[in-house]
């Protein structure tokens, strides 16, 4: 049985989970990371995806954040989502609202820098709908 | 002297102004007490984001590649206040402090010869700046539609204060905001966000300073975090503000109150004085007249 850690997942408007877990998957902008314990000290940024927390009882919740960072120590994980939303709850139209949002802003751009990164965050949100929302 | 019908009809309005602060004061306090639950559910991410903040800002240490939003433009010559306030009166004195302050502070730069540009969050600070200040009013932002305040207008007036730095518009920013100590107690508070001071003094006490891996890397993250604290800073001043407005106007209406209540023994009071009088009167002319006869 693998060792549990502390974790707690925060949105700027509430703290959604605070407790002890087993692993925790993050996505990350390099690629999903597992976390365990005694993880090796990290600090990385989130992509807009899907979080899936596996409690020490076994229980496992997935919630969808979009983007933040994480900042992961041997004895727990924080996770600061701009936005997290528990998986079941998402409403399609508020990522729908983010992807037009970001198009708005695509159309605007000026830097090919600034047009690249938007266009990773869209290609992300539009990932992250096709996983969510059921067809 | 008033008639007594005049009277009669003042009691009736101050009563009926009784009730409606009465009113108030019971919703501002229902208010207050969301307003507070808001406000502490805010606190652990603004907690965390600054612990980070610190840790990591100490990993780029006094580099190069610190971002400038944290090192600033190395100038002190233009700048910008970001003024919070609430979108309504009536509630003591609590806009008026919060203007007081950003007021004593832009006449000190301006006496100083600095440039000033002041962008109002809320409408009554900018009605009060306004009069004084109405050339140096670049920006306002309307949050009256709103009914409970979100991450994301926080983070509108983040970005647009991020959109300005970039553009060159200002040197340093300043964030007025009214701090909620308890419900009788708001402290007018000015934080400098940008150049945002630098948090490393906590981390050194802390001294939990590991080795940490940093994805991309600690510059990249640093870019990303300090945008996002701004907003958080804003975010966690305009919740303190909606907690603060609620209990200024609490106990503003519960004096209203107290004060209408006052106002309606006295008036009761000369009323009744008055109709005694009349009595009096009336029998002195029965009874002179009856001795006349």
């Amino acid at each position: 049985m693998a060792d549990n850690f502390n974790f707690e997942l925060v949105s700027p408007e509430r703290l959604l989970v605070s407790g002890s877990v087993s692993e925790v998957v993050i996505p990350a902008t390099e690629g999903e990371m597992t976390v365990m314990a005694h993880h090796a000290p990290t600090m990385t940024t989130i992509k807009p995806g899907v979080v899936t927390v596996k409690f020490a009882d076994g229980r496992k919740d997935r919630y969808v954040v979009f983007g933040g960072f994480a900042d992961i120590v041997p004895t727990g994980c924080t996770l600061l989502a701009e936005s997290a939303v528990p998986a079941d709850e998402v409403k399609s139209d508020e990522i729908t609202r983010r992807i037009e949002a970001a198009r708005a802003e695509l159309a605007h751009a000026k830097s090919d820098d600034q047009k690249f990164g938007i266009e990773t965050y869209l290609a992300e949100l539009t990932t992250l709908q096709g996983i969510v929302v059921p067809v | 002297m008033p008639s007594l019908k005049d009277l009669k009809n003042r009691i009736a309005s101050v009563k009926a102004t009784q009730k409606i602060t009465k009113a108030m004061k019971m919703v501002a306090a229902a208010k207050l007490r969301r307003a507070q639950e808001a406000a502490e559910a805010a606190r652990p991410y603004s907690q965390r984001m600054s612990a980070v903040l610190a840790n990591i800002a100490q990993a780029v240490g006094q580099d190069d590649s610190a971002p400038r939003l944290m090192t600033g433009t190395g100038k002190d010559q233009v700048h910008l206040l970001v003024v919070c306030t609430a979108e309504r009166g009536l509630c003591g004195g609590f806009n008026s402090q919060i203007a007081r302050l950003a007021r004593d502070h832009t006449r000190k730069l301006l006496a100083s010869g600095k440039t000033v540009k002041i962008v109002c969050v809320g409408k009554k600070g900018f009605d009060i700046l306004r009069r004084e200040f109405a050339s140096l009013i670049i920006d306002r932002v309307d949050l009256r539609e709103v009914k409970r305040i979100g991450f994301t207008n926080a983070d509108q007036v983040g970005r647009k204060v991020i959109g300005l730095f970039e553009q060159g518009e200002f040197d340093v920013c300043t964030l007025f905001y009214s701090e909620f100590k308890s419900v009788i107690s708001q402290i007018p508070t000015a934080l400098q966000l940008i150049p945002a001071s630098a948090p490393a003094a906590v981390a050194e006490t802390t001294g939990a300073t590991a080795i940490y891996d940093y994805e991309p890397d600690a510059g990249a993250i640093l870019g990303d975090l300090i945008p996002r604290n701004i907003s958080v800073q804003i975010f966690r001043a305009l919740l303190e503000n909606v907690a603060g407005e609620m209990g200024a106007k609490m106990s503003a209406m519960d004096n209203a109150t107290r004060n209408a209540g006052e106002m309606i023994n006295k008036l009761t009071l000369n009323y009744n004085r008055q109709r005694q009088a009349q009595i009096t009167k009336e029998l002195i002319e029965i009874i002179s007249g009856a001795e006349a006869l």
